[in-house]
């Protein structure tokens, strides 16, 4: 799941649990129903983790564009200090 | 966000709160419901008044009472009584419980029932001859989410014979 799809999914969970909790409580109570309140709200945590816990498809529509391997090596990278270079070398 | 474990986790939790939110919204919802429950009571006949060391009365009762106002979408199950009421020199008060019942739901809650004392209407001590006593319709109300209460109807000017019999 990229970036964008992660934020989408978070919003989408939460938005649908909100609304499933209202629907809930309103049906459930013009009913008078507590147990059909409590159908509609399992129901509607059952269709948000459908919806929000599988990695599907459309969350990886903007994927991160990595820099190709081969433009790195045409920018190499500036050298550091001594210093730094020898801490490096001695954890090695 | 980036996991299943993760997703999974957080829709959990977030299930879980917004759950709670709905349950104290029910609970809630209960307080702007209109209770006007009525109840009365008639002692039919004194069956037995007898003193076996403490004063120990049998009676009928005719029990008429109205309880489903107290039944809501949330109401789980209701809790009646009838206590005998009364004042003695050793003690301010006096609950005797004569008689109980469990309403499971609504088209149980309107009754009407005669029937002898469930429980042993016993004194402690002779304090029981001419004396008067209220009967006292108590109820608990079991809500499904959220705190039980409870509440009574006192009726007043009931008294018992002066002689035992």
């Amino acid at each position: 799941m990229d970036w964008q799809g992660q934020k989408v999914v978070e919003q989408v969970m939460q938005i649908l649990l909100v609304i499933c909790g209202v629907v809930a409580v309103v049906v459930g109570y013009a009913t008078e129903s507590f147990r059909m309140m409590m159908m509609i709200y399992a129901g509607g945590v059952v269709l948000a983790t459908l919806v929000t816990v599988p990695d599907w498809p459309f969350y990886n529509h903007h994927p991160l564009k990595w820099l190709d391997p081969s433009e790195a090596d045409k920018h190499p990278k500036p050298q550091v200090a001594a210093v730094a270079s020898k801490k490096k070398s001695l954890k090695k | 966000m980036h996991s299943f474990g993760y997703r999974a986790n957080a829709l959990l939790t977030f299930a879980v709160t917004a759950l709670a939110f709905i349950c104290a919204i029910a609970s809630l919802s209960d307080k702007f419901s209109n209770q006007n429950p009525s109840a009365e009571i008639q002692i039919l006949y004194i069956k037995r008044f007898k003193s076996y060391g403490n004063d120990e009365v049998s009676l009928t009762l005719d029990i008429n009472a109205d309880l489903q106002s107290l039944f809501t979408w949330n109401t789980k199950q209701v809790f009646a009584f009838v206590a005998a009421e009364y004042e003695t020199p050793k003690n301010s008060l006096n609950q005797v419980s004569l008689w109980d019942v469990i309403i499971p739901d609504k088209e149980h809650a309107k009754f009407r029932i005669q029937t002898s004392n469930k429980y042993r209407f016993i004194d402690q001590g002779h304090n029981l001859r001419g004396k008067e006593f209220n009967l006292t319709l108590h109820w608990h109300v079991m809500p499904k989410t959220g705190k039980m209460f409870a509440d009574k109807i006192v009726m007043p000017g009931y008294s018992l014979p002066d002689a035992y019999k």
